[in-house]
């Protein structure tokens, strides 16, 4: 297996934002109990001509950008989401058309909760390392649902991070992956069935037995197999349905503070699913120096984490330089407030027609 | 509109594909057959547009399109493309105190519509203020 | 070429006509117009029936030989013309084509459209169908919007102002109030126009022409034989048409129509006249913009002053050149297929001096100006009295 790395990424947040107080301000409920609470104060909404098809678009365009790849050299697209806009026919074909990859590649959609994206960077990792295809391209990407009035509305945010890997030889990575391994059981804390339109979760449930064990269990074999301790990394992500999850894990593991803080986006946009732990990375790299190693644990319902070391090499700040893509700094302050009949109607809670 | 007739423009509504003339170099777009200028003298190369431009007019919808009325009120503009060519836009993500005419955007990938709830659903291209980073 | 008049006119009531169907409409027009002519159906060679959308708005193709049926005239050569809203114009021009040849002697030029039979979003959806339905109608246009997209350059370049356009508005549904045929017989101010809920900005409600039932019908003539059955023959001086593309992105100006240009000059040359020796013009008001661009294009005034003379009062009855003295597109109602004929209509009436109190005194050379879409086809008529 040879050597692979990621050329290049880009992100894409929706402008629109939401207040966690004007949601609780409709349903009553305290809103400096659920900010301490979820540590989230506002997320991120798509507007009413967005869905995971158009931020996928714009993550896939800004990794090209950066990447200053042929996209006809991409040999693989796989989008990761639980919010796909058709239940059958891929995301992943719009993507490869609207960055004219198509027609010379494979393509598909992964669904896996919340790490759908990450399962899809370890299939392009697979191919680039077996040297089946030049490039691929995963991404993460979703307009979250939750249900109005569940707590889970409060963080359901949008958003969407892609990555190009390509193999590590002739400089054209700018961090290269050490390994990935992950750690899956089955564990039914969050679900959505088919046709209806809000995911179902187990409350507490979803927490010491579900989000907590994955993550570490991932982690603790990220560590054991590299033979690694937390103080020999940069920095760490970890998957973010709120802004405490991430905290705890990284405290339990032995991480500090300063190596979770610069890829901890929930408190200032919620909650992007699939986008998640890959918009966090994007915002390590994005501050990243030549010789930093990060950790990357994503983690999906159902349940599972993939889990990934990757270590900036000296092409990054080159790369940064001139590439015209947009940071996530940036996205995150481009922004517009909305109230709540604005949030409804533009995440489609009213009946029209 | 029908699948069949959305499809065929893919290349235009997504990636700005127009045409270029081998005669008088005139970029048009939306994509011609003919050139109007040269007719049948030039042979009409495929030629993707770049994705910027500034508003020459635009217009706050209030009663909408057919199949727009969840979108209102929304802005229609006039694009003129550093291309040349002048296109037939929504301007998304702002309100319309935040545009002017002479305003420079970005051509952007958006969902149009949507064959009701159970049909296909459309992509297209709109166009959205460069933003001040 | 032989010389066309006019010889007999013919009109429905516009409005909303409930209890009027498709195919009883036009008859009540046409049996006006040969009234009027004194002709008998029977020396009718053809019919020319300007029509946008039947077969959107009544689900009904094959029309003309559907009115030449219904009006007992089969087997008269019946055809239907079609170009959006400049159906009726262009029916009267082939009608007038078709005399001038010497192929046809006696000749019927209808419009007719039957709106109210759908609901409003039906009916927008249906005009938005004169627009490119790739690259305008796909992207979210509608028809106000096309011409708000013009009302708002006009404004950037010549300082038009929105109160300028409301006084278009305001003056056809004044001159609609002294037209028996017009849907509209209710004055209005222009601030009632400025409050009026926004369509699409800077166009309001009340800078909207309405949907309107309505048929309009003329029958033409030799010049020759005109006078066997009228003292009051029309003469058709001069006919134009011309094209654009029918997108309105595609065109090298916002702030004009280049096909009513053109159809101008062609008809001014034809009739060897200018905008100077004209009396009186209907012009295609769709909107109030389209009626400032319209008198600029057409010569009235200089590009970009067309909200000036407006606001002068020189457009109004009593002015320098009164516009759309029947209440136009806005006052009398907007049949589309059969806003051409009975532009017409007007003209005829008031060159005839027949047109009660808002007749333009001493009136001799009249003007049609019909529009199809926001400009892909434009027509021009220039009518005389044959003194």
């Amino acid at each position: 297996m040879i050597k692979v790395g990621i050329v290049g990424y880009g992100v894409y947040i929706p402008r629109y934002r939401i207040k966690v107080e004007e949601i609780a301000r409709v349903w009553g409920a305290d809103p400096n109990q659920i900010m301490s609470g979820l540590r989230i104060r506002e997320k991120s909404v798509p507007g009413p001509d967005e869905d995971t098809a158009t931020i996928a678009v714009e993550a896939a365009r800004n990794a090209v950008k950066y990447a200053n790849v042929n996209p006809r050299d991409i040999g693989a697209i796989y989008v990761g989401s639980e919010s796909h806009p058709y239940a059958v026919k891929p995301t992943a074909t719009i993507v490869a058309e609207a960055i004219e990859a198509t027609p010379s590649l494979t393509a598909a959609d992964l669904e896996f909760a919340c790490k759908a994206g990450t399962a899809g960077l370890q299939a392009c990792i697979g191919l680039v390392g077996s040297n089946i295809i030049k490039y691929g391209m995963a991404i993460g990407a979703d307009t979250a649902q939750g249900a109005p009035g569940d707590p889970l509305e409060y963080s359901a945010a949008a958003g969407g991070a892609a990555f190009i890997v390509g193999a590590s030889e002739a400089n054209q990575t700018i961090a290269d992956f050490e390994t990935t391994c992950s750690y899956t059981t089955d564990t039914p804390d969050f679900w959505r069935r088919e046709g209806k339109p809000y995911p179902k979760h187990g409350g507490r449930f979803t927490g010491r037995p579900a989000y907590f064990k994955h993550v570490l269990s991932a982690a603790h074999a990220l560590l054991r197999k590299l033979r690694l301790t937390p103080e020999d990394f940069t920095y760490a992500v970890f998957h973010q349905p709120n802004g405490k999850f991430p905290i705890q894990a990284a405290k339990e593991l032995g991480f500090t503070k300063e190596q979770i803080e610069p890829g901890l986006l929930a408190p200032r946009i919620g909650n992007t699913y699939s986008g998640s732990s890959m918009l966090g990375l994007a915002a390590v790299l994005d501050v990243a120096k030549p010789g930093d190693r990060i950790m990357v644990v994503s983690y999906g319902s159902g349940a599972g984490s993939d889990a990934f070391s990757i270590v900036v090499n000296e092409m990054i700040e080159q790369r940064r330089k001139n590439s015209q893509a947009p940071p996530v700094e940036f996205y995150i302050n481009w922004k517009k407030y909305i109230d709540y009949a604005t949030y409804a109607k533009y995440r489609n809670l009213l009946v029209v027609g | 509109m029908g699948v069949p007739r959305f499809w065929r423009e893919i290349p235009s509504r997504y990636n700005l594909i127009g045409v270029k003339c081998g005669n008088c170099n005139k970029i048009l777009f939306p994509p011609r057959f003919i050139c109007p200028h040269c007719r049948r003298t030039g042979k009409l190369e495929p030629y993707k547009l770049k994705p910027k431009g500034k508003v020459l007019s635009y217009t706050v919808i209030h009663v909408a399109a057919q199949g727009f009325e969840r979108m209102v009120p929304y802005i229609l503009g006039i694009i003129e493309l550093e291309d040349g060519p002048r296109i037939m836009a929504q301007i998304t993500d702002c309100d319309e105190k935040e545009i002017n005419i002479g305003d420079e955007v970005e051509i952007i990938f958006r969902k149009m519509g949507e064959e009701g709830k159970e049909g296909v659903i459309y992509y297209g291209f709109k166009a959205r203020k460069i933003p001040k980073s | 070429m032989r010389e066309v008049a006019v010889i007999g006119v013919g009109l429905t009531k516009f409005g909303e006509q409930w209890d009027i169907s498709f195919r009883e409409m036009l008859l009540e027009a046409g049996i006006r117009a040969i009234e009027d002519a004194g002709i008998d159906g029977k020396q009718l060679d053809a019919l020319y029936v300007g029509n946008m959308s039947a077969g959107q708005f009544v689900k009904q193709e094959h029309i003309a030989s559907l009115i030449a049926d219904n009006a007992g005239l089969t087997p008269i050569a019946a055809t239907r013309v079609e170009a959006a809203c400049a159906s009726g114009g262009l029916a009267f021009r082939q009608a007038v084509i078709a005399v001038a040849s010497g192929h046809h002697d006696f000749v019927v030029a209808a419009g007719i459209e039957k709106m109210t039979d759908l609901l409003t979003a039906g009916v927008t959806g249906a005009l938005a169908t004169a627009a490119d339905q790739e690259w305008e109608v796909y992207q979210g246009a509608t028809f106000p919007a096309l011409y708000a997209l013009m009302a708002r350059r006009h404004m950037h370049e010549f300082g038009t102002t929105e109160e300028q356009l409301a006084m278009v508005a305001v003056k056809n549904h004044s001159n609609a109030c002294l037209n028996p045929y017009a849907q509209y017989h209710t004055k209005i101010t222009v601030e009632q126009v400025l409050k009026s809920p926004p369509v699409a900005k800077p166009l309001k409600l009340l800078d909207c022409s309405p949907i309107t039932d309505g048929a309009a019908c003329v029958i033409l003539a030799p010049a020759e034989k005109a006078r066997r059955f009228t003292d009051t023959p029309i003469l058709v001086a001069g006919t134009g048409q011309a094209s654009d593309t029918i997108s309105l992105h595609s065109r090298q100006t916002l702030t004009g129509l280049m096909a009513t240009v053109e159809a101008a000059r062609a008809a001014y040359k034809m009739a060897g006249m200018g905008p100077k020796d004209v009396d009186l013009a209907e012009v295609h008001d769709c909107f109030t913009i389209a009626e400032i661009m319209a008198i600029e294009d057409l010569g009235f005034c200089k590009k970009g002053k067309g909200g000036q003379l407006t606001e002068e009062g020189e457009t109004a009855l009593g002015g320098k050149i009164p516009i759309n003295t029947s209440g136009g597109l806005k006052g009398k109602g907007h049949p589309v297929g059969a806003t051409g004929i009975a532009q017409v209509v007007e003209i005829v009436t008031q060159l005839r001096g027949e047109a009660g109190k808002r007749q333009v005194d001493g009136a001799e050379i009249g003007l049609a100006h019909n529009v199809g879409g926001s400009g892909g086809t434009a027509v021009v008529h220039v009518l005389r009295r044959m003194d």
